[in-house]
């Protein structure tokens, strides 16, 4: 574990942030899922998130989500300054509801996806990704 | 009909009454001085499959002295249960009588003085007549690596791994999985997976860049024995890249992967696998975990937390085998496959005794081969140690204490801090400190010791955020370590508060203050994952210390306070 002293510097004023782990889901949150439901019940069947349980590199952690049937998936990093990751819509011609992509975690959350269902309703699924200094274990 | 459980769970009960091990026979025998290698050895042999495990032996050829820690806090639903349990209350729970040898071989307590009597364990010499005296019993059985192998010791470091190869290849196991073997550089590592006459498994083992399969390590390997198909499933260490440095194999990415897992288990299955065997570098607790989400696994061979545990445990349907590490002991496991399933078990836990085990005169010659090159530089003597020197504890060991002495006063540091990495020997007072035993402790690829300057608040995210690694109650969330080491500071620990929470009372111990969140101090440290880490070798930087004392002389460390245990 070393830091230079400008990461030192910059770690350090970053660290307040950091003792707050693990950044909670806002308001903001619940907005935009409401935003997305237009305010339907969520369920919590239908819908897979993969994730990594602890990210590898924080500025790049794959995700895979998929919903059979969905018509739209939506994917948010509840603690993230900026929540809203994605929003993949699918056609009628999709061969498969699923998505991959990457996502940068400003710190350890819980990563949200929120799918729309093929008979109109809603389901929910999350997982907490931890972001961490690493390297003092083995 | 009695279920597939009620017959694994006859298994255990038999292994735990009849003792196939002879757990609880050895007292007497002890008290007689007779501990012999038949003894050791004696098994009856069952079914028709053997698997014979070893794990994180990180590279010691020779035969050494392992303690096994007094501090193994278990957290969520893991508190009090194996391998959370030490010292007095592992015996009592096993029924191993004070000073017997598996009171030495498998607890703390009295190790100083008990290892005088029964001596150094492990060296892959004595090894190989164990492994040997399983395949005169059953020619076909699966010899195992668990990983950690190529990492280590002065050899290794100095060969890359090639000691360690040339001896595993001569012991002739069946497939590997790995963690610090990536260490050395994902060249070094390709290099040397090619070269392997037996299978390099991971089925989380992935490329980086695509999030696919890594090519050069197969996911699970069968192999046809004792007329049962068996598939071999490979699980390397989850955390590589968070817990060793990321950018010495940028090309690989790692994870639990449980989903892949269950889609290799049902692949095997598909195929025909009558008995599926996962060659894991997980953990325990991860292991067990793993077992309750992924169904159709019948044995995990566990690694990476260095358990030596004389029964395996049982999760759903799946048996968990710890074999410790280090060399310290070989598991035989023998197993029952009938009509596509597992349907019994037998097990023993081997201590390699080395003054009981007679060594291997083929692999002793390879294994001096090896170090003929560098035998004045291992041998040469650095100081003498009055007390107890050994690394295993959640908190601290006296070798860390020692190492964080050495950094403090060697790089004029107020703070010290040693990885809390669970490989490395012990010695015993009245021993001799060669630079073998030093880089036994300290040896890797990325040993500089820094210097640098921390704020008294970044010093307590770093605590707090190692802590979760290890104190996090979901298994999924743990690395596998120990607590980081700290020099120069005391402070008070949780262990059941959330992250952010556990760690008060910091206190510089030189002056008696408290930790002051603004101020900054000089932190000296080694084992950076950080690319571009300068300073000197920290082997050097220990020897140089011991030097300075001629005879090493530790006071106890008692300046972590430990709340929730």
């Amino acid at each position: 574990m070393d830091f230079t002293r400008r990461e030192t510097l910059a770690m350090g004023a970053g660290a307040a942030l950091l003792t707050v782990l693990p950044f909670r889901a806002n308001a903001a949150v619940d907005d935009l899922i409401n935003e997305f439901t237009g305010g339907a019940a969520v369920g919590d069947a239908g819908v897979d998130l993969t994730a990594p349980e602890i990210a590898e590199n924080g500025n790049t952690v794959p995700i895979d989500v998929s919903a059979e049937g969905a018509t739209a998936i939506m994917v948010l990093a509840a603690g993230n300054p900026t929540p809203p990751v994605a929003t993949f819509n699918f056609g009628p011609l999709a061969a498969s509801q699923a998505a991959s992509t990457r996502i940068r975690l400003a710190g350890t959350q819980d990563v949200i996806a929120i799918a729309k269902l093929a008979d109109g309703s809603y389901a929910r699924t999350s997982k907490t990704v931890k972001v961490t200094i690493g390297g003092c274990g083995g | 009909m009695i279920s597939r459980r009620d017959f694994l769970q006859v298994s255990m009960a038999a292994s735990a009454l009849v003792g196939a091990s002879g757990f609880g026979n050895w007292s007497r025998l002890a008290a007689q001085q007779s501990l012999t290698q038949d003894q050791l050895l004696e098994f009856d042999t069952f079914g028709n499959v053997s698997l014979i495990h070893v794990t994180d032996i990180h590279a010691q050829l020779k035969p050494i002295y392992f303690r096994e820690p007094s501090i193994n806090i278990g957290v969520g639903g893991n508190k009090g249960a194996v391998p959370h349990v030490t010292g007095a209350d592992f015996r009592k729970l096993y029924g191993i009588d004070d000073g017997s040898p598996s009171h030495y071989a498998l607890s703390s307590g009295d190790f100083a003085s008990l290892a005088q009597a029964y001596g150094r364990v492990g060296g892959l010499d004595r090894v190989a007549t164990v492994v040997n005296a399983i395949r005169a019993d059953r020619p076909d059985a699966l010899l195992l690596d668990g990983g950690d192998t190529w990492h280590g010791s002065y050899t290794c470091y100095q060969t890359e791994g090639q000691d360690m190869v040339n001896v595993m290849n001569a012991l002739n196991p069946d497939a590997m999985t790995f963690h610090w073997e990536f260490t050395l550089g994902s060249d070094r590592v390709n290099e040397l997976v090619e070269s392997l006459p037996y299978a390099a498994l991971g089925q989380n083992i992935f490329d980086a860049e695509w999030d696919e399969p890594a090519e050069l390590f197969k996911p699970y390997k069968f192999f046809e024995r004792g007329g049962t198909k068996i598939a071999v499933i490979g699980q390397a260490f989850p955390y590589m890249p968070i817990a060793n440095p990321r950018w010495m194999f940028p090309e690989y990415s790692f994870g639990i992967r449980d989903e892949n897992m269950q889609a290799m288990v049902d692949e095997v299955r598909g195929m025909g696998a009558e008995l599926v065997v996962c060659l894991s570098h997980n953990g325990f607790d991860v292991d067990k975990k793993m077992a309750s989400v992924v169904s159709g696994i019948d044995v995990i061979l566990s690694g990476h937390t260095h358990d030596a545990l004389p029964e395996p445990v049982l999760v759903g349907e799946t048996i968990i085998v710890a074999s410790g590490s280090n060399g310290k002991f070989v598991s035989r496991v023998d197993l029952d496959v009938r009509d596509g399933r597992m349907m019994g078990f037998r097990h023993k836990l081997i201590p390699i005794f080395s003054d009981v085990i007679t060594p291997d005169a083929d692999m002793t010659a390879l294994i001096d081969e090896q170090r003929a090159p560098y035998k004045a530089e291992l041998e040469e003597v650095i100081g003498k140690t009055d007390s107890l020197l050994y690394r295993r504890g959640n908190f601290n060991g006296s070798w860390d204490d020692l190492i964080c002495d050495a950094l403090i006063s060697e790089r004029e540091a107020d703070i010290a801090m040693s990885p809390g990495v669970r490989w490395g020997p012990s010695l015993i007072p009245g021993d001799d400190i060669t630079r073998e035993d030093i880089w036994n402790v300290t040896s890797m690829t990325y040993g500089q010791a820094y210097r640098s300057e921390m704020t008294g608040e970044f010093i307590k995210v770093i605590l707090e955020d190692v802590a979760d690694n290890i104190f996090n109650p979901d298994p999924y969330y743990q690395q596998g370590g120990d607590m980081v080491r700290i020099g120069g500071m005391g402070y008070r620990i949780d262990i059941n508060k959330p992250q952010g929470e556990r760690i008060s009372e910091m206190t510089l111990l030189k002056t008696g203050e408290a930790i002051d969140p603004t101020k900054t101090y000089v932190v000296a440290g080694w084992a950076s994952v950080n690319e571009g880490t300068e300073g000197p070798m920290i082997w050097d930087v220990v020897e140089n210390h011991i030097r300075k004392q001629g005879t090493v002389s530790l006071n106890p460390n008692n300046s972590v306070k430990v709340i929730g245990a």
